[in-house]
């Protein structure tokens, strides 16, 4: 059984996370600091809250560095917020990301509705992990109000349309981040964390 | 392509059971909640809300256990509102599996706690839940419609729709929405029950005042009032109870109706 940790930013639901990690076959652990050796096959960090107290929950309870803690060989699954907690820096706040993606997060154009909340379709850019088994045009459920602008597009492997490109799904070496919740997504939403799972598995 | 009109059954929960009233009142059993839940889920459904209907009047937080339970058999997301009155109250339902927290009363009563819930939990975490009814006598500084009975004005109502508040609905979306709402869910006192369609007036009016989505609630008795509703107003999301409870139209089948009338949806 693969055993995955998920942080808990003290922020939300993380309930629902795990619930689908297990009825996906892995064990799950609850960690709300790095400090304790990393013992797992995977880490997830969930989509709830907001950027700054997330980041500040995690450094005020770890000295060790999340990078120093996930090295270049446990995969971690980000999830809305949790993806992007992988770049530099986000206008939702002044506390600095991980920076494991290069880019920043920024606010959704004013000329839409905010947050995006609904299921929206994803525009498959190229083949990943993550999408393994995904149809083109698969609705996902989205809740944010910022999206990721990386530096250099080929981290991105899926799109959504919401009145600019919204990367729906980063991936970068052992890194890898959906701006929706696949598991609020349904069926497709399963098959991502069976497919995050089975990185892990190796 | 961009998003999808979203499709919400409720699940309005009295003493541990789905109950369904007209106008608020004449409750009647519908059914057991995690049952309802994980069959919407699997029908299609795009969200589900779950309303503990008397956490208000009784005083008591909302069923816990049971909100764990409908979690765990859903991978959709999951609104849960009945009593909430603090950002405890919301951290306990968070925490149970709720993806958002249901708002009403509790932020009439104390308008600062969106704020406080947005700030830590995401404002995508609170949908404020306003519950409306037509009233006849007018006063100054409320927002007028005449639909050929004279003039009117949309008055919110608290404790499950028992209690008028003076407050003007339009102002308070309004309001809600610069407090750090994610999301208002409109009850129309007048339509709900009486499935005659969602209260086009009140919904447009609503959707055309705040930058966030709004769910339309209240009345919907078959696929065409949802079509209705999405033609008539921009709004985001068509939530019903009777007509996915009693099993004459599953979620699916309104779903593919909507489809029929050009209406974008997830099937």
């Amino acid at each position: 059984m693969v055993n995955l940790a998920i942080f808990d930013y003290g922020a939300g639901n993380i309930f629902s996370l795990k619930n689908s990690l297990e009825q996906a076959g892995a064990s799950v652990d609850v960690i709300t600091s790095f400090d304790k050796p990393n013992v797992y096959s995977g880490l997830l960090l969930p989509g709830v809250g907001n950027f700054d107290p997330a980041i500040k929950s995690i450094n005020e309870n770890s000295k060790t560095k999340f990078h120093d803690y996930v090295k270049e060989d446990t995969p971690v699954l980000g999830i809305c917020l949790g993806m992007e907690m992988f770049f530099e820096k986000s206008e939702e706040g002044i506390e600095k990301g991980f920076n494991v993606i290069d880019g920043e997060i920024v606010v959704l154009p004013s000329t839409m509705k905010v947050p995006h909340m609904g299921w929206n379709n994803l525009e498959i850019k190229k083949s990943g992990t993550i999408l393994e088994g995904v149809d083109d045009g698969s609705w996902v459920y989205f809740v944010h109000s910022y999206r990721a602008k990386p530096k250099f597009d080929d981290v991105i492997t899926a799109e959504s349309d919401y009145g600019v490109k919204v990367p729906a799904v980063v991936e970068k070496n052992n890194f890898f981040g959906t701006q929706f919740h696949p598991e609020k997504s349904g069926d497709v939403g399963k098959i991502m964390i069976q497919n995050f799972l089975n990185v892990c598995k190796k | 392509m961009t998003l999808t009109k979203r499709i919400i059954p409720c699940l309005d929960v009295k003493n541990g059971r789905v109950v369904k009233g007209l106008n608020f009142e004449s409750i009647k059993d519908a059914g057991d909640p995690v049952e309802l839940a994980a069959k919407y889920s699997n029908e299609g459904a795009d969200e589900l809300v779950f309303l503990d209907i008397t956490a208000s009047n009784e005083q008591r937080e909302t069923i816990k256990e049971l909100v764990r339970k409908v979690a765990s058999v859903i991978n959709i997301p999951f609104t849960v509102g009945g009593g909430v009155k603090s950002v405890d109250d919301a951290r306990n339902i968070l925490l149970n599996g709720a993806d958002k927290v249901g708002i009403n009363t509790g932020a009439i009563n104390n308008p600062t706690v969106i704020t406080e819930l947005a700030d830590l939990f995401g404002r995508q975490c609170v949908v404020v839940a306003i519950d409306a009814k037509r009233n006849y006598l007018t006063k100054p500084g409320v927002t007028l419609f005449d639909e050929g009975n004279g003039k009117f004005w949309f008055e919110v109502f608290i404790f499950g729709g028992k209690k008028g508040t003076g407050l003007d609905a339009i102002s308070w979306a309004k309001k809600a929405d610069s407090l750090g709402a994610g999301e208002i869910l409109l009850t129309s006192i007048d339509a709900d029950g009486t499935k005659n369609g969602y209260d086009i007036t009140l919904t447009k009016a609503v959707v055309d005042s705040v930058s966030i989505p709004v769910i339309a609630s209240g009345g919907c008795g078959e696929s065409s009032h949802m079509v209705d509703i999405f033609e008539k107003s921009d709004v985001d999301a068509a939530l019903a109870a009777t007509i996915f409870h009693y099993n004459t139209h599953g979620v699916n089948g309104v779903k593919k109706d909507l489809r029929e009338k050009f209406i974008s949806v997830r099937l």
